[in-house]
């Protein structure tokens, strides 16, 4: 790739590759269904036509984990339910993100003190990549949220990564 | 055999533990009062009295039923109280199917053990669960299978 690289500006094709890439990520997450209670109400209001999240592209629910790329927990965590939240993140390919919404995943919620059953906060279970505070938030937060994630994809670099690996590789 | 005591708002009869059984088929059979919708079981925690009762709310519905001499529903509650040490009460499970589900919450919740029941176990709790939850005394774990049932903040500072 020597004869490419000191053609143009440092990393102008990577980094255009970056950008193509994760424009389409982060333009097509696929979520996958995990309402556990009231907050699912909500994701099925962002899911219908007035706060419609098809126009992010992310309207594409999966039932499967193994299809998707984000997880949007939507309800209390108990603990019965703790080992199949586990169960399902671990059956998500990567790059996989997690959305906690509601305050009972963020940190317990309205059974923070007296909950006996209770995950005070899903981040005790699975890794947490964006909080949405609310009970339940609304339709509108819920986009908010989808689209801070959209910034946090398009400011990953993979392709990046991979050619300077690759140039590491090929001096030693 | 009866204790009866008729109280104001919600009206309930006490019936001892023992014969249980007996009264319940009589309530659902008699045609006098068919009793055949039992609504709701709720388990009580008197911690005063060191004892744990259940209420069970039975309905009259009157059906198709030539033999039935009711005309109209009415309700009415039936409270069994047991030993909080060792509860124990027989299971009506025969009686009324609805209470196959509701007797097991009330164990799950409170530790009353039902006897003849088919099925006793677990419903609402997962099955390694220690303790009863509602009972009054009740301390909830610090911790189940590796998550922390409380956050830093709670156990420096404990409220409950």
């Amino acid at each position: 790739m020597s004869w490419i690289e000191n053609r143009f500006e440092e990393g102008l094709i990577m980094t255009s590759l970056d950008w193509a890439i994760n424009w389409g990520r982060s333009n097509s997450i696929w979520p996958m269904t995990f309402g556990l209670a009231c907050c699912a109400i909500e994701m099925m209001a962002v899911g219908a036509s007035r706060f419609d999240i098809d126009r992010f592209g992310a309207g594409a629910f999966r039932a499967t984990p193994r299809q998707c790329d984000l997880m949007i927990v939507a309800g209390t965590g108990t603990y019965k339910m703790a080992s199949r939240l586990k169960r399902l993140y671990n059956q998500m390919p990567d790059p996989k993100y997690v959305m906690a919404m509601g305050a009972c995943t963020v940190g317990g919620g309205p059974y923070f003190k007296h909950g006996y059953h209770v995950v005070k906060g899903v981040d005790l279970v699975v890794p947490v990549d964006i909080y949405i505070p609310g009970c339940p938030p609304r339709p509108e937060a819920l986009l908010e949220g989808l689209m801070r994630l959209q910034d946090k994809i398009r400011h990953q670099t993979r392709a990046k990564t991979l050619m300077t690996k690759a140039k590491e590789a090929a001096l030693r | 055999m009866l204790d009866q005591r008729v109280e104001g708002c919600h009206p309930y009869v006490e019936i001892a533990a023992d014969r249980w059984r007996e009264v319940a088929r009589f309530l659902r059979s008699d045609p006098r009062m068919r009793f055949n919708f039992l609504r709701c079981i709720t388990g009580l925690d008197l911690l005063a009295d060191d004892k744990l009762a259940c209420v069970y709310d039975l309905m009259q519905l009157p059906l198709d039923d030539p033999t039935t001499l009711i005309m109209k529903t009415s309700e009415f509650a039936v409270r069994v109280t047991t030993d909080r040490n060792a509860p124990s009460l027989p299971s009506v499970s025969q009686v009324w199917a609805a209470a196959e589900w509701h007797e097991r919450e009330a164990y799950d919740m409170f530790g009353i053990e039902f006897t003849d029941h088919p099925d006793l176990r677990r419903i609402l709790c997962p099955d390694d669960w220690v303790g009863y939850p509602l009972r009054k005394d009740y301390d909830f774990p610090l911790e189940y299978h590796g998550i922390p049932a409380t956050t830093e903040f709670e156990l420096t500072n404990p409220r409950h």
